[in-house]
């Protein structure tokens, strides 16, 4: 085996064993929303950070998927749907994404940034006052399918290394390639026979899908939402933005260590200080973005890279010119 | 059948009249220059060319098939490159990287794509450079690598803007290699050039233009000679 598979095998199998070694269901359920956050900040960077398309309102796809599964499930289904009605979650989600990068997408600069965001807000008003499917503000609960957090472990476990690896994947292939042409210049990009607006939106749709499996996972998990938790501006469309920043943008692993951090920095002071988290992950990510622009992963990576490019290359003007 | 035919094409930016019904053709295996003086329009008949711009009135063909108001992306795909004068290098790509999204245009395999790329990056004599990032290019290099992208897509036409440009004269004399080299295969080329001593070397033919209308066009002497486009680049006095 490489010395890279033994990196990722070796972490995977701790993981997929720990809920069979500890019992501790506080843990567990840290654990179960670190990978939440992993599979929000490495969907959302497939978008944000490798095609460059900014995305202040993810939320929307959040919400979007959460409440497709909730309202499956309230409509009669019984609460074992819910938990392959992820997929359901997914598909409504990428769905909201073909309408909202169809029409988006044709333009450059923020319009795509702000539409999003706009798309967000609307999508938290018509869930709270068109009560007849979303309840309002009340909110959907309901019993969730299983009793033990193992099985959620598992299931978002599963989620987690399907997003990572589908984004490993895309950009190992043509469609990353594309992603990073469109982020790095789309007049090129366009000259060298890439539909712009097709391969955006392409990005968008994978990026939302998985969002909205995240959604809907949250939704099963927790067993309740409302429009204020699940479309929320700040708590889940800016947090995806942090986290990536934090981690480090247009890197593989980078959005899900910020995950990790985040989702430590909050608990500990949930815990320990009682509140104040938000303030203190800000003035955490200010630093970072100060002094590490690449974010965590970016930064070591561009070290590596630096380096790796002097000793390939010692003096490239004797031979090129 | 040219390939590339140019009918009665013209487009105005508000009150500027950029290009004012330019026809011209060009034939299959040429190197077609043309020049002009700064704000000419030569630029602009590449942006209409290659799609960046609708012209207003007008048809361009490409294999005699009309391409005008196609978006770049299909030009590129019918076979036509292009080089930016400004030079567009994917910043935070390798060489390698760069070339090989453009030749993504045409393979869906990721070795293929990079087979095509290596081929068009030594074609272009930039091996040592590959694993570089384009940011970190010199702008000679940069200029190259415009030619290497626009070659991974295995163009029929391929329309250099100023590849000589801001090049030192040693850089000059390896280019006009590379422009003969890439001619060789078999590629037709239309080129915008003002360094006059490269443009007699290179084309078989030229074509000049001023305020977007044509003002002359034949054998690179005849054209070098001609007396309104001694006036356009010099003035009355010296026609």
């Amino acid at each position: 085996m490489t010395k890279k598979a033994v990196f990722l095998v070796v972490p995977a199998l701790l993981v997929l064993i720990f809920p069979l070694a500890f019992e501790n269901p506080y843990i567990l359920h840290m654990l179960i929303l670190s990978m939440l956050w992993i599979v929000l900040g490495v969907s959302w960077n497939l978008l944000g950070g490798f095609t460059g398309q900014v995305s202040y309102g993810h939320a929307a796809f959040f919400g979007t998927g959460a409440y497709a599964t909730a309202i499956l499930v309230k409509s009669g289904q019984p609460p074992a749907t819910a938990w392959w009605g992820l997929l359901v979650g997914g598909l409504a989600a990428a769905l909201l994404a073909t309408f909202i990068g169809w029409i988006c997408f044709r333009l450059r600069g923020p319009y795509f940034s702000l539409s999003v965001l706009a798309l967000s807000e609307v999508l938290r008003l018509v869930a709270l006052n068109w009560k007849e499917v979303t309840n309002g503000a009340e909110g959907i609960l309901f019993l969730p399918a299983f009793n033990d957090k193992g099985a959620y472990y598992y299931i978002i476990f599963a989620i987690a290394a399907i997003t990572i690896f589908a984004v490993h994947r895309v950009m190992k292939s043509k469609l990353g390639f594309y992603f990073l042409a469109i982020r790095e210049d789309q007049d090129a990009a366009e000259s060298l026979g890439i539909d712009t607006t097709k391969y955006k939106l392409i990005s968008l749709m994978i990026s939302a899908f998985f969002t909205g499996v995240a959604g809907s996972f949250y939704m099963n998990y927790m067993g309740f939402i409302d429009p204020g938790i699940v479309f929320d501006l700040s708590k889940i469309s800016i947090m995806m933005i942090l986290v990536t920043m934090l981690g480090g943008a247009a890197t593989l692993w980078g959005p899900a260590l910020g995950a990790v951090i985040y989702i430590l920095v909050s608990e500990g002071f949930r815990v320990y200080v009682g509140s104040g988290h938000l303030v203190f992950f800000g003035v955490l990510i200010i630093v970072i973005i100060l002094f590490f622009p690449n974010g965590i992963v970016g930064s070591i990576l561009e070290a590596k890279g630096r380096r790796e490019r002097r000793t390939d290359n010692k003096d490239p003007k004797q031979v090129g010119a | 059948m040219s390939l590339l035919e140019l009918t009665g094409v013209s487009k105005r930016f508000g009150g500027l009249q950029a290009v004012g019904d330019i026809t011209f053709s060009v034939e299959k295996g040429e190197i077609l220059g043309l020049i002009g003086p700064n704000g000419a329009g030569k630029t602009t008949i590449f942006n209409l060319i290659n799609g960046y711009y609708a012209p207003d009135v007008g048809e361009i063909k490409l294999n005699g098939e009309p391409i005008q108001g196609l978006k770049p992306y299909k030009v590129c795909r019918k076979g036509l490159a292009r080089t930016f004068q400004v030079v567009k290098p994917l910043g935070r790509l390798s060489v390698l990287e760069n070339v090989m999204v453009s030749a993504f245009s045409k393979t869906n395999h990721l070795p293929e794509a990079r087979q095509i790329a290596l081929e068009a990056i030594s074609f272009t004599g930039m091996d040592a450079w590959k694993d570089n990032l384009a940011k970190s290019l010199p702008l000679g290099m940069r200029k190259r690598l415009e030619m290497a992208r626009a070659l991974a897509t295995k163009p029929q036409l391929l329309l250099l803007d100023e590849n000589f440009a801001g090049l030192n004269p040693s850089e000059v004399e390896r280019t006009i290699e590379i422009v003969k080299k890439i001619h060789a295969t078999g590629i037709t080329i239309l080129i915008i050039e003002h360094n006059m001593r490269v443009i007699m070397a290179i084309s078989q033919r030229l074509l000049a233009i001023n305020y977007g209308v044509k003002i002359a066009e034949g054998s690179p002497e005849e054209v070098a000679n001609n007396g309104k486009v001694i006036e356009a680049y010099l003035g009355v006095a010296h026609a």
